[in-house]
């Protein structure tokens, strides 16, 4: 408990302390006199002609939001035309910047497209749930583009990549197998973030969000230390926060898989002169496929059969293993961790109330009805931390069959999935048009 | 595979999956609303004083509004005085705010009209207490929304004890405790 808490926790005992045998009286008369029952003191009538002054409501301000909009989706398509007309990557990075103040320091990065799932996966889910129509853009726009031209909206447009390229100033490379490690991590995420929209449990991706703090030049203290230390890292890691964390960029990169035109390298036809090889800080650059003779085809044929195989097994494990989880993920709702509390208090385990018990107790809201939402809950996240364990094991399936494939490549060219689209490698290649 | 094979199948997938999107959209249109904003409902609020240190703004969004056409405009006020208070003045000992952001004016005998400058209030809800204890309960917290930065999801909310946070229609972002006030924006 803080201080200031435990001041005002010492002042409130005061009040009721002095006050409570005077309310009593006062209460009664109020009940026997009043024609408002339901309040202490009866309003006075003023004789000197006193008038009440106005309570200042001032309205949200809503004028900006045809803007966001409006930003949003012209600068989504001044990226695409920089990333595969332009080719400058000068040009990508000024936008960026843009970007980085508008949506950032100006808008105060919020509502943001990575955040948004929530909101969308909270709409399906709860139909009562309100979502305005600029959160489905800012959530279907990006990803609209990525299907269309690439991951445009990462390269330029959102605000907690533009401050991590910002800072992107002496990347060193990651080992390719740690990464394709490493990646599997923002599905995870993303998976832990829409059970905890499905069941209420709040907007993770928001509580965690390392730069929103910067952007609003406040925040708490965790989320500074994670923001400079996602920042610091990101000077020799280039965004750090992208690659392994963000879960946008999990639908991102699978709507850029399929996507219909792509940044490429050259401008041209590839001469393979491996001078492009180290320009990406991401090992988002795929090159020529071996000139040695490749792997047996039947040997291939056969691994792959076996990860197919492996596929429902790895679900199976996953599912069973998710079980084990249903405890620690069911934490995540506050009824839970209320209910939880009540029962430990109500067993002796805890000396005295915690805040939240306390508020509950002050409410009139029955102990057994607590028990019995907690127990509800916690059946809905066991079913759902079975399906969470299942879904990661197909994930983890899907890497490996990923990895196992070898695609015919006949240059270099980016990797659709998990290249940005900077426009780093642009200048490295020496092909003109 | 021949290469119009290939992209034919591309074109295939694509296709699926913007309808896909399509529908994600489509079924989170169903609950479309217009802007929301995040508002205290004063009946749940428990005057915890989690408003003034969790908020991502320093002083805090939220603010002591004051509802007067249900104010007692008592001399002893116990949102304004401290309950070890000397005197029923405006002596700083006797002040229970920790600003010193509520104003008592005198009005006529027996009445005394008490106004909260909203630049020092920092929304502790300590005042709140005392008027809910001691008093009508005029006073009450709520979030003012030209101050407000909306955040997707509000870290007041997430702390908040009672679950008192919730989010309003702009259109109409205040839960005020009496529908007879004047309201100015």
């Amino acid at each position: 408990m803080t201080a200031k808490t435990q001041r005002s926790e010492g002042v409130r005992v005061q009040v009721l302390r002095v006050f409570a045998s005077l309310r009593l009286i006062l209460l009664l008369i109020g009940m026997v006199g009043s024609a408002h029952a339901e309040f202490r003191f009866p309003m006075p009538e003023f004789s000197t002609g006193y008038e009440h002054p106005a309570v200042h409501t001032p309205a949200p301000d809503n004028s900006m939001v045809g803007w966001d909009v409006a930003v949003l989706i012209g600068t989504l398509s001044l990226a695409a035309f920089l990333v595969l007309k332009h080719r400058k990557r000068s040009a990508i990075f000024l936008l960026t910047l843009f970007c980085l103040v508008y949506f950032g320091f100006l808008r105060n990065g919020c509502v943001c497209s990575v955040g948004s799932v929530q909101n969308v996966t909270a709409g399906i889910c709860d139909p009562s749930f309100g979502v305005p129509l600029t959160v489905i853009i800012f959530f279907a726009a990006p990803l609209l583009f990525a299907l269309f031209f690439g991951r445009v909206f990462c390269a330029a447009v959102c605000p907690l990549g533009a401050i991590q390229e910002a800072v992107a100033i002496k990347p060193v490379k990651v080992p390719p197998a740690v990464e394709k490690v490493l990646s599997v991590l923002p599905i995870i995420y993303l998976g832990l973030a829409l059970l905890s929209v499905g069941m209420g449990a709040g907007f993770i991706i928001c509580q965690y969000d390392p730069f929103v703090g910067f952007f609003r030049l406040g925040a708490s203290f965790s989320m500074v230390l994670f923001g400079a230390i996602m920042l610091l890292l990101g000077v020799f890691v280039a965004r750090p926060y992208c690659r392994f964390l963000c879960p946008y960029g999990v639908l991102l990169n699978w709507c850029s898989r399929l996507s219909r035109r792509h940044a490429t390298i050259t401008p041209s036809d590839c001469i393979q002169c491996d001078l492009c090889s180290d320009s990406c800080p991401y090992n988002a650059i795929n090159g020529p496929s071996e000139a040695d003779a490749p792997e047996a085809r039947a040997r291939g044929a056969w691994r792959l059969g076996i990860l197919i195989l492996l596929l429902p097994i790895l679900a199976a494990l996953g599912f069973g293993v998710g079980g084990f989880l249903k405890e620690p993920l069911s934490r995540m709702h506050p009824t839970v961790r209320l209910a939880e509390r009540v029962a430990g208090e109500e067993l002796g385990r805890y000396e005295g109330t915690n805040i939240e018990s306390e508020a509950f107790r002050g409410s009139d809201q029955p102990i057994e009805e607590l028990y019995a939402d907690a127990v509800e809950l916690k059946a809905g996240f066991g079913a759902g931390a079975r399906w969470f364990g299942a879904f990661i094991g197909v994930v983890i399936g899907c890497k490996l069959i990923g990895v196992s494939i070898h695609r015919k490549r006949d240059g270099y060219e980016p990797d659709r999935g998990t290249c940005y689209s900077c426009g780093r490698c642009f200048k490295y290649c020496p092909v003109k048009e | 595979m021949k290469p119009q094979e290939h992209k034919g199948r591309r074109n295939f997938i694509r296709g699926g999956v913007a309808m896909l999107i399509g529908g994600a959209v489509l079924s989170a249109a169903r609950s479309r609303s217009p802007k929301l904003v995040w508002q205290i409902d004063p009946e749940k609020c428990t005057r915890c004083g989690r408003c003034a240190t969790h908020c991502v703004l320093a002083p805090s969004a939220v603010k002591c509004f004051h509802s007067y056409s249900i104010c007692g405009y008592c001399d002893l006020c116990g949102g304004y005085l401290r309950p070890d208070a000397k005197g029923r003045n405006t002596g700083a000992e006797n002040q229970l705010c920790p600003t010193a952001a509520i104003k008592r004016t005198y009005i006529e005998a027996p009445y005394y009209q008490y106004k909260i400058d909203e630049d020092l209030c920092i929304g502790c809800g300590i005042c709140v207490e005392g008027c809910a204890v001691f008093g009508n309960g005029s006073l009450y917290l709520q979030v003012k929304h030209d101050i407000c930065v909306n955040c997707n999801e509000c870290a007041i909310a997430r702390a908040c004890p009672s679950d008192a946070f919730r989010r309003v229609p702009a259109a109409d972002g205040y839960l005020l405790k009496s529908d007879q006030e004047t309201r100015i924006s």
